[in-house]
């Protein structure tokens, strides 16, 4: 059954362009149904703000349901809020009580500078992609799909790294803003499988480096793993650092033999 | 009528219909290819897979997308898998099955030679997506896992746990990514394609709006693609994302473009029911649930009892009992008007009597909860997730919500629109799916229009114009669009008025969801042909935009699209009133048999409606493009 919520606070960042000063505004949510999402209280908010002739506050989303990485909100300090492998996006209000004050700010990395309000761009996680983040695989020409048996452990842990949706929240988390998390879960979901291997290192070298020119560098916190919404494992960092390794060598070898 | 509807089908048998087109065609030489510019609005599936094609093949390629990128695309929501002929279980399918399924399930009002090349190319896809390293299910050998959707008899849905979606979108913009660091194809992001150019009757390109500042330039090419997806938000709650809305196709309908059967929308049997008056969009649980679940209401209107205590006499398992054969897996179309049916009686459940159960119960005996939670555990959190009840312990509650719009640009076998050199693909165009879509189709067709159809379907009209230069972006038709777009979002900003565009697109999803959703009347839909103009005059005098239109306004953005959605309803509203037949998603209650089954009218309707614009919403022109088959013969889809 439904409770409404009472007297909550919000403590939300406003910040009127990339340059702009920003500051904390406070709202007060007097009633919410603990149904509601906690997007759809700021879509309540937003339409009073409107009805008052103010300016709504401008935050990310799209699909409400976890998949496509859009929403980025920090919560009380954490990336995508209190609970665990969810994106902000599938909070709903039961998780706060009554009377709650709840601080709501942008990522915060230097990678990502700040559009509007909670709005953030995160530009530089495509740049990592279109260094290296695919198979070189055009179009038409493929053999048949079954022609290559993929065991279906490696399937599946291909698939468990593949499931990162881009949010970067691992990049917020981190006290370095390092964007190893997101870099290293598409470099094993390809490098894991047999269609990968040919641009295995090559991959690793020119994602990681395009990596480094955005983003600070790892000192292994382990923030980025418990903030991820997908609960991508940290162990793929690893898996990267090790290829990348490699990279310099290999990469110097197949150069030599041409 | 004035629209050419030429559907330039190929002569010759329906099996070779494709083969010979690509064979027979003009082909635009490689080093001619970089003198021609494309430019593709949109970077879900269609316009992904499109542009990283294009790129490829050597053309000059500008790809738009309003997300911050093209990874967040509504493709990527996509949960239950994609079709292809592969036979891989060895049951049976084919092409042939795959073809004539998918002209059945569109209710025999989709164009045969379209559908068949669908079922072509869909075996195609799978090969290219496994090789750019999309993780589908497999087997413990190692080979590619199959299930059977959406009531199909064979097993030819390939997934990726359930993020099919997620993984062929990302499969795609990884394509895309490519060609992008490669410098073959420059992308926009968070850039709103708002207006189509034609100049002496060619498309020259399009005018945009950056979001984030509010620039609106013009940008010219020899040929435009909208990949723009489907306007299923029209009905303000649907389990579309936010974002998704009709401008884009709808602008390109303003200057010119014919649109397709915009009354056939597909209404989902399953979703999670409106919690509440606030609520901003629904949540799909996947059809997948329906091969364990058993769906049922009190036969008591009045019951008060919890599920489990309600006995097995006095529950009413009402696909069952109506469709013995297909039971709890009957088609989507049908299964929905079936859940509205018993809500309409009154029998609906739960705390707004708005949905109906969909029980685990008996699966949960027979398999035991491991078996199920190994299935559906992912499923099982989410629904908990969003209402706060365990489906392990009492029904899920569902409903059906708008889900996919089968109606959109009219395209003809190129996929081309009715204005020359602006196609069209993906949900933003008509072509597949006739009347009703099957499970699992839509990103097969995404993929098939991107990949596999437009690099080669282009290229005639292409080799049309070499040498001719790109359009100038100075040209007077240029200016005069970009002035218009302008006072538009100007004129939205200076309205102020009272009441914001959330307001009105909730207004404006309930009239359409009253009387052109799951079922359609004369009355009702006369009603809201008044209804829906009056509130659009009320929109133009009473809404209130705050902020500016200089810098990111969601508010602005929203007014623009909101405005675009009323004329745009109005034109469903029109469709499903002259559509005297129930067909597909489209259900006319005075069309209908004595037990309540859709009364298709052969003989008056096997055609598509192709609306012209006329200047004004109310009254637009009506064109046919009349449905020849060659090889299905019509039929009475059953499903008892
Ligand atoms: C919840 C859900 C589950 C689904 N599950 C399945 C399934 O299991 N199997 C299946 O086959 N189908 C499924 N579908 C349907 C399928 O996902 C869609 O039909 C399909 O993905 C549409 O792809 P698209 O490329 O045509 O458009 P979209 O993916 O919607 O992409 C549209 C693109 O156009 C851009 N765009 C739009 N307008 C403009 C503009 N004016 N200016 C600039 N850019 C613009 C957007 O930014 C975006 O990039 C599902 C749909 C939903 C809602
Ligand atoms: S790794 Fe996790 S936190 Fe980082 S971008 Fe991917 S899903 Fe988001
Ligand atoms: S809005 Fe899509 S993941 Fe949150």
């Amino acid at each position: 059954m439904s409770h409404t919520l009472t007297n909550i606070t919000l403590k939300i960042w406003r910040q009127d362009g990339p340059d702009g000063q920003g500051r904390f505004e406070t709202h007060q949510i007097p009633q919410i149904s603990d149904e509601a999402s906690f997007l759809e209280m700021l879509d309540i908010l937003n339409e009073r703000l409107i009805e008052e002739g103010r300016e709504a506050i401008v935050f990310d989303h799209d699909c409400r349901e976890g998949i496509c990485g859009t929403c980025s909100l920090m919560i009380d300090g954490q990336a995508h809020g209190p609970q665990q492998g969810a994106a902000t996006c599938q909070l709903h209000m039961r998780t706060f009580s009554s009377g709650d004050e709840i601080v709501i700010e942008p990522w915060r990395a230097t990678a990502f500078p700040i559009i509007k309000d909670l709005m953030v761009s995160r530009a530089p996680l495509d740049r990592i992609v279109e260094s290296g983040g695919f198979i070189t695989a055009p179009t038409g020409g493929a053999p048949d799909a079954n022609l290559i048996p993929i065991p279906k452990p490696v399937s599946d842990a291909a698939m468990d790294n593949a499931a990162c949706i881009g949010c970067g929240a691992c990049v917020a988390a981190c006290p370095n803003g390092a964007a190893s998390l997101f870099t290293s879960a598409k470099l094993t979901h390809l490098n894991l499988l047999p269609q990968g291997q040919a641009e295995r290192y090559k991959r690793a070298e020119a994602m990681v480096e395009t990596m480094e020119d955005h983003f600070g560098s790892c000192t292994n916190h382990g923030e980025c793993s418990s903030a991820c919404p997908k609960e991508i494992s940290i162990d793929a960092i690893a898996i990267m650092n090790t290829d990348y390794r490699k990279s310099k060598t290999k990469n110097r070898r197949a150069l030599s033999r041409r | 009528m004035t629209l050419n509807l030429d559907s330039k089908v190929p002569e010759g048998p329906m099996a070779d219909k494709w083969s010979s087109y690509v064979a027979d065609q003009k082909l635009v030489n490689p080093s001619n290819k970089r003198k021609f510019k494309i430019i593709v609005v949109g970077t879900g599936l269609a316009g992904a897979s499109a542009a990283a094609s294009f790129g490829e093949l050597g053309y000059e390629v500008e790809s738009f997308t309003f997300h911050d990128s093209p990874r967040r695309a509504h493709s990527i929501a996509a949960q239950g898998g994609i079709n292809a002929a592969k036979n891989y279980q060895g049951d049976g399918d084919s092409i042939h099955r795959l073809f004539y399924d998918t002209v059945k399930g569109g209710d025999f009002r989709s164009r045969e030679a379209n559908v068949h090349r669908l079922a072509e190319v869909s075996v195609d896809i799978i090969d290219q997506m496994v090789a750019q390293g999309v993780p589908f299910a497999r087997e413990y050998g190692g080979l590619l896992d199959n299930r059977s959707f959406g009531g199909a008899q064979v097993s030819r849905t390939f997934y990726a746990r359930g993020q099919t979606g997620q993984q062929l979108l990302l499969g795609a913009y990884q394509q895309l990514s490519r060609q992008i660091g490669l410098g073959n194809v420059k992308l926009w992001n968070r850039i709103e394609m708002v207006d189509v150019v034609n100049i002496d009757g060619r498309c020259a390109g399009i005018v945009t709006r950056d979001l984030m500042t509010g620039e609106v330039r013009s940008h010219a090419a020899h040929a435009v693609v909208l990949a723009t997806g489907g306007y299923g938000n029209a009905f303000y709650l649907s389990t579309n994302a936010m974002a998704c809305n009709a401008t884009a196709a709808w602008r390109a309908h303003r200057r010119g473009a014919g649109f397709a059967n915009p009354s056939y929308t597909q209404i989902h049997p399953t979703c999670i029911p409106q919690a509440d008056e606030f609520q901003s969009k629904l949540t799909l649980m996947s059809e997948s649930l329906r091969n364990d679940g058993r769906i049922w209401v009190p036969k008591d209107p009045d019951e008060t009892r919890k599920a489990a205590d309600v006995p097995e006499d006095e529950r009413d398992y009402y696909l069952e009992r109506i469709y013995p054969s297909f039971g709890n897996l009957a088609p989507r179309d049908v299964s929905s008007r079936a859940a509205k049916r018993a809500v309409d009686a009154g029998q609906g459940v739960g705390p707004l009597k708005n949905g109906v159960y969909l029980d685990f119960a008996d699966a949960i005996n027979r398999l035991g909860v491991n078996v199920i939670k190994e299935r559906y555990g992912n499923l099982f959190d989410m629904y908990e997730r969003i209402t706060g009840e365990n489906p392990y312990e009492m029904p899920m509650r569902i409903y059906p919500a708008s889900h996919y719009t089968m109606g959109g640009l009219w395209v003809d076998y190129e996929l081309q629109t009715t204005i020359p050199g602006l196609f069209a693909a993906g949900e933003a165009n008509f072509s597949d799916h006739g009347a009703n879509r099957l499970g699992a189709s839509a990103l097969m067709q995404g993929l098939s229009d991107g990949y596999f159809v437009l690099p080669y379907t282009i290229a005639p009209y292409l080799s049309e114009l070499l040498n001719k230069p790109i359009p100038d972006e100075t040209h007077e038709a240029f200016a005069a669009a970009e002035e218009e777009a302008r006072d538009r979002y100007q004129g939205y900003l200076e309205i102020g008025g009272t009441k914001t565009p959330d307001h009105f697109h909730r207004e404006l999803g309930k009239i359409i969801w009253d009387y052109c959703g799951m079922d359609r009347s004369q009355v009702g839909l006369e009603k809201a042909l008044a209804e829906i103009p009056a509130l659009h005059e009320e929109f133009k005098k009473d809404l209130r935009v705050t902020g500016d239109g200089a810098s990111l306004n969601q508010t602005l953005e929203k007014a623009a699209r909101v405005d675009d959605f009323f004329e745009l309803g109005i034109l469903m509203c029109k469709d499903a009133l002259i559509r005297e037949e129930s067909c597909g998603g489209h259900f006319r209650s005075e069309h209908q048999t004595d037990e309540g089954e859709a009364m298709r009218n052969d003989d008056d309707f096997a055609h598509v409606t192709a609306w012209e614009w006329s200047g004004d919403p109310s009254n637009p022109i009506e064109n046919r493009e009349p449905l020849v088959y060659e090889v299905v013969e019509f039929a009475t889809r059953s499903y008892k």
